[in-house]
């Protein structure tokens, strides 16, 4: 379809708001789709529906995006009957709902420039199969009352399209034609040709559609001047022509060629009158304001959307880095008053303490533009479970809980993915089927549970379900299968991480839902990468509850640092379990310079950070430094520093971007002396740690 | 002079076009999100012109305009009803409730200001 655009205007200045706009009616969509009880649907429900479809088709149609057009056109069409009461809502009809919104998102994410191009069959079955709801209600209809679309009057249309050139090519006119499909079946003319290309198209159509309106379709499809429409016969069928359409057309002053009409005689129009003249008007109704008068109304005037604005990622991305320099130099600045007389200085103290809260302030507001709620996340769910459970034949609630935790926006899309293979994991393994259900005497019906809260300057996720829960010497003989390290007398808690292992998850178990290559382990991986960490708590048929506790927000750290000799490291706060100075009869020395440190009977690995990063260290007696123990998925190490500095929050800068990617640290950071900081990354410190160990021994 | 229009519609991408377009024309244009919303937009202002959608969520466009002429400063202020239905039974509806007009959307940027302009110049 040609783009019935002005040169001088440039469309896709509006694509984003449409794109944005859309995926919000997409996804509410398919929320109301997921809850409506298909028995007693709400009325509202069902026009919020519609409503949706109708306003993508607006858009689509706006930017000539043809095919998100045609598939919204039919869902309109579809849900226009449903809402009005002449169409059933049938399970079925949700589906296909479901799955237009998928290939809708599809189309979108396409046409956005992500994701990869809908093969056009895909969205013509979708329309197929959606024409196909009408096409058996209009038969029941028609063999009910004998009236109907039948009763209409039938005119057959002739449609020239040329000439064609290069402005508009022969295959504009085939998108102009796949939308002119619903009024009717069209058929190309066939010309004869004088052997050069043709410079015209012609078609036929037996339709309903008066002249009038295929004038007002076509009017913006195609420039007026490349397409003529003429009445070749009229073909009364089933009676007179409808009375309705006929007066409403006479009544109408229509100017069909420009999609426009007026119900009033165009002569009474403020255009055509003299200023201030308009009958029956209060006087001044229509004259012009007065500017002064606009200047003071004019602030007034907010648009659709004051609640809230749309701004890019990147801007606010900009704003917290620029608040991150401004903490850092605010903690400079502190630092060096510091030093000052704080008698003499009291102004200056008072302004920098006031700096600091404000500061302090402005970041935690910066930040809260970042997070997102968690309902984000948990949306989605609903039908993930539907689908999955469907296909599982169980019989599943969702439960969601705190929708409305906040977390910074990066690391809620990071977490979908996760908690999908949890979700499905439950779905798959977890519960059991609704015979197994009832046979244990517990409700048919299993339970999955989202939930979100906020602890500390944590969030912890849970996705819990009361299936059968984990069976430990299942667990104990498949790893011994695997040939992985186990023992009978490993603690429960040490048996249920065994499922994050890699190669865990096992040929026999790879299900068409889950265990499909991406194991568990994946999961664990992609959390600690997001610096949280996973619990799991079960209960033999009673379920298994898996939290994930995950830190707010990437950009700012509460940590610990350390000096080791001329350099500063940050340990993040949350992964310290304890500091302390060990006496020399608490230290063990093993085989190859490798320390073990005796910390109330357990002997853990010691590590120290100046021979792991390779830098000098001013202290080289334990009992003359300070051990740091750190604790990671279970396992501990004693990190090994010169002393403590202090605690603060850090902002954490990216050494990947700003640098390369280091082993053993995660990120960096600039301290309030403006020297720059290493934050160590934990989990590498204490496997490294282990591992030294396990060659040693 | 400057000329304000009320433009009414659920769809963001709409009023940003229509506002975008007409306010390049030289128009002043205020937005609504719905029939509700324009009918608080347009109570206590001089509005030259009122484009409004049809299907929206809270009130409809066609109750607003039956509201809005009922109002007496916009007993004969120009309403364009913009649908992407051009059916008859829509056109008979929409001057029923007393619309001015109707146009088609989605409508070409230039064709609106056209079109505006035959309207109140």
């Amino acid at each position: 379809m040609s783009n019935p655009t002005d040169d001088s205007m440039d469309m896709s200045q509006f694509h984003g708001v449409f794109f944005d706009e859309a995926a919000e009616h997409l996804d509410r969509m398919e929320g109301l789709l997921l809850e409506i009880d298909i028995t007693s649907a709400d009325t509202e429900q069902l026009n919020a529906i519609f409503r949706a479809a109708h306003s993508i088709k607006g858009g689509a149609a706006t930017f000539g995006f043809t095919d998100v057009t045609e598939l919204t056109h039919e869902m309109e069409t579809v849900f226009d009957k449903v809402r009005k009461g002449e169409m059933a809502l049938i399970a079925d009809l949700v589906d296909v709902f479901l799955a237009s919104g998928d290939t809708l998102k599809a189309l979108l994410a396409h046409r956005r420039g992500d994701g990869e191009a809908v093969p056009l069959e895909e969205v013509e079955a979708l329309c197929l199969r959606l024409r196909a709801f009408l096409a058996s209600e209009e038969e029941r209809e028609g063999g009910a009352s004998g009236t109907g679309r039948g009763g209409k009057a039938r005119q057959m249309i002739e449609l020239a399209f040329g000439p064609l050139d290069e402005g508009f090519a022969s295959k504009s006119v085939d998108g102009v034609i796949a939308d002119l499909a619903d009024f009717g079946k069209l058929e190309e003319m066939v010309e004869p040709q004088d052997g050069g290309p043709a410079t015209q198209r012609r078609f036929r159509m037996l339709t309903e559609v008066s002249l009038s309106d295929m004038n007002d379709t076509l009017g913006f499809m195609v420039s007026p001047d490349k397409v003529k429409v003429s009445l070749v016969e009229e073909q009364a069928q089933g009676g007179e022509p409808s009375a309705t359409s006929a007066g409403a057309a006479s009544e109408a002053t229509s100017v069909g060629d420009e999609g426009f009409g007026l119900f009033v005689d165009a002569a009474t129009l403020p255009a055509n009158q003299p200023v201030s003249q308009p009958v029956g008007v209060v006087s001044g109704s229509v004259t012009p304001i007065k500017p002064a008068a606009k200047a003071t109304q004019a602030p007034a005037a907010p648009s659709g959307e004051a609640a809230s604005i749309r701004v890019s990622v990147d801007k606010v991305d900009q704003l917290i880095n620029l608040v991150g320099e401004l903490v850092i130099t605010q903690a400079m600045l502190a630092q060096t008053a510091s030093e000052a007389d704080p008698v003499l200085y009291e102004a200056l103290f008072n302004g920098l303490a006031q700096l600091q809260r404000n500061t302090r302030d402005l970041q935690e507001s910066a930040m809260s533009i970042r997070m997102m709620p968690m309902s984000f996340v948990f949306s989605r769910f609903p039908r993930v479970v539907r689908d999955v459970a469907a296909k599982l034949g169980k019989d599943v609630e969702l439960q969601t809980i705190g929708e409305g935790t906040e977390l910074d926006k990066g690391l809620i899309e990071r977490i979908i993915d996760p908690l999908t293979h949890l979700v499905r994991n439950s779905l798959d393994h977890g519960l059991e089927s609704p015979e197994e259900r009832v046979a244990k005497g517990k409700v048919r019906k299993g339970t999955i549970t989202l939930r979100a809260s906020h602890q500390g300057g944590s969030i912890v996720i849970e996705v819990s379900d009361d299936g059968r829960g984990l069976h430990r010497s299942k667990i104990l003989g498949k790893a011994r299968e695997r040939g992985m390290e186990v023992s009978d007398d490993m603690t429960d808690q040490d048996v249920w991480k065994l499922i994050f292992e890699a190669g865990f998850s096992t040929a026999d178990q790879i299900t068409d839902v889950s265990g499909r290559g991406v194991g568990m382990d994946v999961v664990r991986r992609n959390i600690q990468e997001m610096g949280g960490r996973v619990e799991i708590e079960t209960t033999a048929d009673i379920g298994t509850r898996i939290s994930i506790k995950l830190p707010l927000t990437l950009a700012i750290l509460d940590g610990m640092s350390v000096r080791v000799g001329e350099e500063v490291f940050i340990i993040p706060l949350a992964y310290i379990s304890e500091s302390l100075q060990p006496s020399p009869d608490a230290m063990r020395s093993l085989h190859g310079n490798q320390h073990v440190v005796a910390v109330r009977g357990d002997y853990l690995p010691v590590l120290s950070l100046a021979q792991a990063f390779n830098v000098k260290a001013d202290v080289e007696q334990y009992e003359k430094g300070i051990l740091v123990i750190i604790e990671s998925e279970g396992a501990k190490t004693a990190l090994f520093v010169d002393s403590l500095v202090g605690q603060n929050q850090v902002v954490i800068k990216s050494l990947e971007t700003n640098y390369r990617k280091v082993s053993g640290i995660s990120g960096a950071t600039i301290m309030g002396d403006g020297r720059v900081a290493m934050i160590v990354d934990v989990a590498y410190l204490v496997g490294l740690a282990n591992s030294r160990l396990d060659k040693a021994a | 002079m400057i000329r304000t229009i009320l433009a009414v519609d659920d769809s963001a991408t709409i009023r940003q076009m229509v506002a975008f377009t007409l306010k390049g024309a030289g128009y002043e244009v205020l937005e609504a999100s719905d029939g509700q919303d324009g009918l608080e937009k347009a109570k206590g202002r001089q509005v030259s012109l009122v484009l409004t959608d049809q299907n929206m969520p809270r009130m409809d466009g066609l109750t607003m305009i039956r509201s809005l002429r009922g109002m007496p400063e916009y007993r004969s202020v120009p309403i364009l009803v913009l649908t992407t239905e051009s059916g008859q039974d829509m056109k008979a509806r929409g001057k029923a409730a007393g619309a001015t007009g109707w146009l088609v959307k989605p409508f070409d940027p230039r064709r609106l200001v056209d079109v505006v302009k035959k309207i109140i110049g």
